[in-house]
């Protein structure tokens, strides 16, 4: 290991030592170092993740997991890959949903923002009750969203939802059996295939590639020698 | 020391470091600085492979011997297919998926078929962005060139002309499908700088590009309701005997039963390497990234291409001890971040390519000037608040969304305080080699994504990942299917397993590793 100025070390107390915390996963407790992801301490614990376990870094949603601290009533979701451990805390993995996707296919759609309410009639039917907002681990306003998506304000939705790891939690929750990450999905998706300008520039490209703009240049790249490339890379700025 | 104390010196030289610039390195300065500080010069990291396509060649200890491993499917198993397919695609990811839509496109019956779920993947994670050049300034040709000084001279030309010249089509029919690029107020493509790259070309989706084309990709798998098995990880190819591909064994993960396909085509997407953690290093790649793909087209006979060289992307985190590997995107640097040493000092010109700056970030920790934390781990600082002076305060939160909600979780607040990175095992440079249709050296079995090799050369360039996956899987995806469209189904045997079994025997390998690893051992047994 190479030396390090021991001015430049990085020695709180509180984690030099880690400290073991007891901690309930899906009803049974163990101990488990403090401060690890509940991923981690599933495999601390000798437990083999395979449904629960996708990307580890927040993005793919496959570790949507109910926890509670310790004496709080409240239940709680998050990502398990995301979540640290803390003395006292119980959490179970949640199994995913049975959540009813509609099938459609979407360049096709004559009307997108008419169509909702023949894919998820069951949009429209929100009362309100927050629970989806509560329940998202990335802190979207669900519950609005879904309101902008039946009024058609399909752009907003598109915005709100980028943070989407489509865990599926706000499922689960809502009273009306809507599926909130998917009514997001569709009203995203028809946002960029009916409601967006096209991109110009992109399709100027394309034409000047189909009709062998560069055709020239790519036969002088393309029998250049290594040297003669190394020279016309060493002039890219 | 407290980490905030530790982290004055940032504050302190922010100021004089804003007027500094830093040249970028020479090409001989590059060489040098790579050879002594990549981790693709560690001698002792490295040993020969002992039989196989690519016997002799130089690879990680690690790599060789998940290579050389044995097939978990007995001699005698029963080859009668439990389900038939034009096209099976093995991966869920971003090249697995293009590949299938575009094969069913064709009226292909795809079979999609992935160890975890579908879009569980690196494509997921992807921040940075594609590349596509479509700016005036821009052409493929400087993409081309770009991407060769990149990859030190050693991409395929071939190859490397399809993704650049397919680029823009290739977005055209993400954004057909509904992906959000982001856009100039004029509704043209907003394009940002990426590292290595001349020109702006990076399309974004804010930071999360992978993440939104992934679900729009999987959204249409859906759609399509393209036969999907999910939880079933390929674990051996089948062969006709004479060298062509027909099929693969799958494995339920719930009951671990074998399930035959025969399939005229086989598409594998199976991505990278990253949880084989080469060398010690943590990594940035999802659970499943265990080369699987590497193992079952070696053992089938398809030669590799650059498996000794992976990248080490440079910003993973190294701090708090729950985020270590995980990713400080690029995109920090590319909007201005530097990197900062213990000595509050810059290094490298951050927008350097990759394996120039992963290597200056291990010189300078290598050389005292890195800053260790609890675990022992060393790092640098990435000045994050920087870009709030530069650009104004709501930056961070405006630009990264997803990297200031990955900080904030543990109560750090990137706005307020730089962050420690080190090195990340990321991406694997080579793989399976394969011609301008996706196709390895054994017929009928195609190739797509990360687990292929030759288009990166040794190195490759930020943004040209999704871009490759989006090209090479819809090649993949086409040709497979018209393939299949001409011909009958193939004889199932497993031949070259016992030819495989029988090179092993013979070259003394009796390692009892058994591949497709398929997942990392972290479960800890006692």
């Amino acid at each position: 290991m190479p030396e390090i100025d021991k001015e430049n070390v990085i020695d709180q107390e509180e984690v030099l030592r880690p400290k073991m915390v007891s901690v309930e996963i899906t009803g049974k407790t163990y101990q488990v170092p403090e401060g690890i992801t509940m991923i981690k301490a599933l495999w601390y614990t000798g437990q083999e993740v395979i449904h629960g376990a996708g990307c580890l870094g927040g993005f793919c949603g496959a570790c949507a997991t109910y926890y509670r601290t310790k004496d709080d009533p409240k239940v709680k979701t998050c990502l398990a890959c995301q979540t640290a451990v803390q003395e006292g805390m119980s959490f179970s993995m949640v199994p995913p949903f049975p959540a009813r996707k509609a099938t459609y296919q979407m360049a096709e759609l004559k009307d997108p923002k008419q169509d909702l309410f023949t894919l998820y009639p069951e949009a429209p039917l929100c009362r309100n009750c927050n629970a989806c907002t509560e329940a998202c681990p990335q802190t979207i306003d669900v519950r609005e969203g879904v309101w902008r998506a039946v009024f058609g304000d399909f752009k907003a939705v598109s915005e709100m939802f980028m943070d989407c790891v489509m865990c599926g939690l706000c499922v689960p929750v809502c009273i009306a059996d809507i599926a909130p990450n998917l009514v997001a999905l569709y009203a995203s998706r028809a946002q960029g295939v009916h409601f967006t300008e096209k991109p110009q520039r992109l399709f100027h490209r394309i034409k000047e590639i189909e009709e062998g703009r560069y055709d020239g240049e790519w036969d002088r790249v393309l029998h250049m020698n290594e040297q003669q490339l190394k020279e016309a890379c060493a002039e890219l700025k | 020391m407290d980490i905030h104390e530790l982290q004055k010196i940032v504050h302190k030289t922010r100021d004089a470091r804003r007027t500094q610039t830093l040249p970028k390195y020479s090409p001989a300065e590059r060489d040098t600085l790579i050879k002594k500080y990549h981790p693709d010069f560690r001698e002792n990291a490295y040993r020969s492979i002992k039989f196989g396509p690519n016997k002799g060649e130089l690879t990680v200890r690690e790599l060789a011997t998940l290579l050389e491993g044995d097939s978990p499917v007995p001699a005698d198993l029963d080859l009668t297919p439990a389900h038939t397919a034009d096209v099976l695609v093995v991966g869920g990811g971003g090249a697995g998926c293009a590949a299938a839509l575009h094969a069913y496109a064709q009226g292909a019956k795809v079979l999609l078929a992935t160890k975890l779920r579908l879009g569980d993947s690196n494509t997921v994670m992807a921040q940075g962005g594609i590349q596509v050049a479509i700016t005036n300034e821009d052409s493929p040709i400087q993409h081309f060139l770009d991407t060769l000084k990149g990859g030190h001279m050693k991409n395929d030309h071939q190859l490397l002309k399809v993704m650049v010249e397919e680029g823009p089509s290739v977005a055209r029919w993400l954004l057909g499908l509904g992906v959000l690029f982001d856009r100039d107020a004029d509704g043209n493509l907003h394009v940002k700088k990426g590292g290595g790259s001349s020109k702006p070309r990076l399309l974004t989706c804010s930071d999360y590009t992978g993440l939104e084309i992934m679900r729009v990709l999987k959204d249409e798998v859906l759609n399509q309701k393209i036969q999907l098995m999910e939880f079933s990880a390929a674990v051996e190819l089948l062969s006709d005997g004479n060298g062509d591909c027909t099929g693969a064994v799958l494995q339920d993960l719930d009951n671990k039963r074998f399930m035959v396909v025969a399939a005229k085509t086989v598409i594998l997407a199976t991505g990278g390497i990253g949880r084989l953690h080469i060398q010690g290093f943590p990594t940035s790649n999802h659970y499943g990234a265990t080369g699987d793909g590497l193992a079952m087209a070696y053992r089938m006979g398809a030669k590799l291409l650059q498996i000794d060289t992976f990248q080490y992307h440079p910003s993973g985190a190294v701090y708090p001890e729950q985020l270590i590997g995980a990713l400080v995107t690029e995109g920090i640097r590319s909007e201005g971040g530097h990197l900062v040493n213990a000595k509050g000092e810059r290094f490298v010109n951050e927008l350097d390519t990759r394996d120039v700056v992963s290597s200056s970030i291990i010189r300078e920790c290598e050389e005292g000037r890195g800053i260790r934390t609890m675990s022992g781990r060393i790092g640098v600082w990435l000045d994050t608040p920087l870009l709030e002076v530069e650009q104004g305060p709501g930056t961070l939160d405006k630009h990264f969304p997803a990297m200031v909600r990955q900080y904030k979780r543990y109560g750090i607040d990137i706005a307020q305080d730089p962050v420690l990175i080190y090195p990340t095992l990321h991406y694997q440079n080579g793989g399976v080699q394969i011609n301008v249709d996706s196709e390895s050296g054994v017929r009928n079995l195609f190739v797509a994504g990360e687990t292929s090799g030759g288009l990166h050369g040794r190195n490759r360039l930020m943004g040209n990942s999704l871009l490759d996956l989006m090209v090479f899987g819809k090649r993949a995806g086409l040709t497979a299917a018209t393939r299949a469209n001409s011909m009958k189904e193939g004889k199932l045997t497993l031949e070259h397993v016992k030819r495989f079994r029988e090179e092993a025997r013979k070259h003394g390998v009796s390692s009892g590793i058994v591949s497709p690893m398929l997942f990392p051992a972290y479960a800890k047994k006692e």
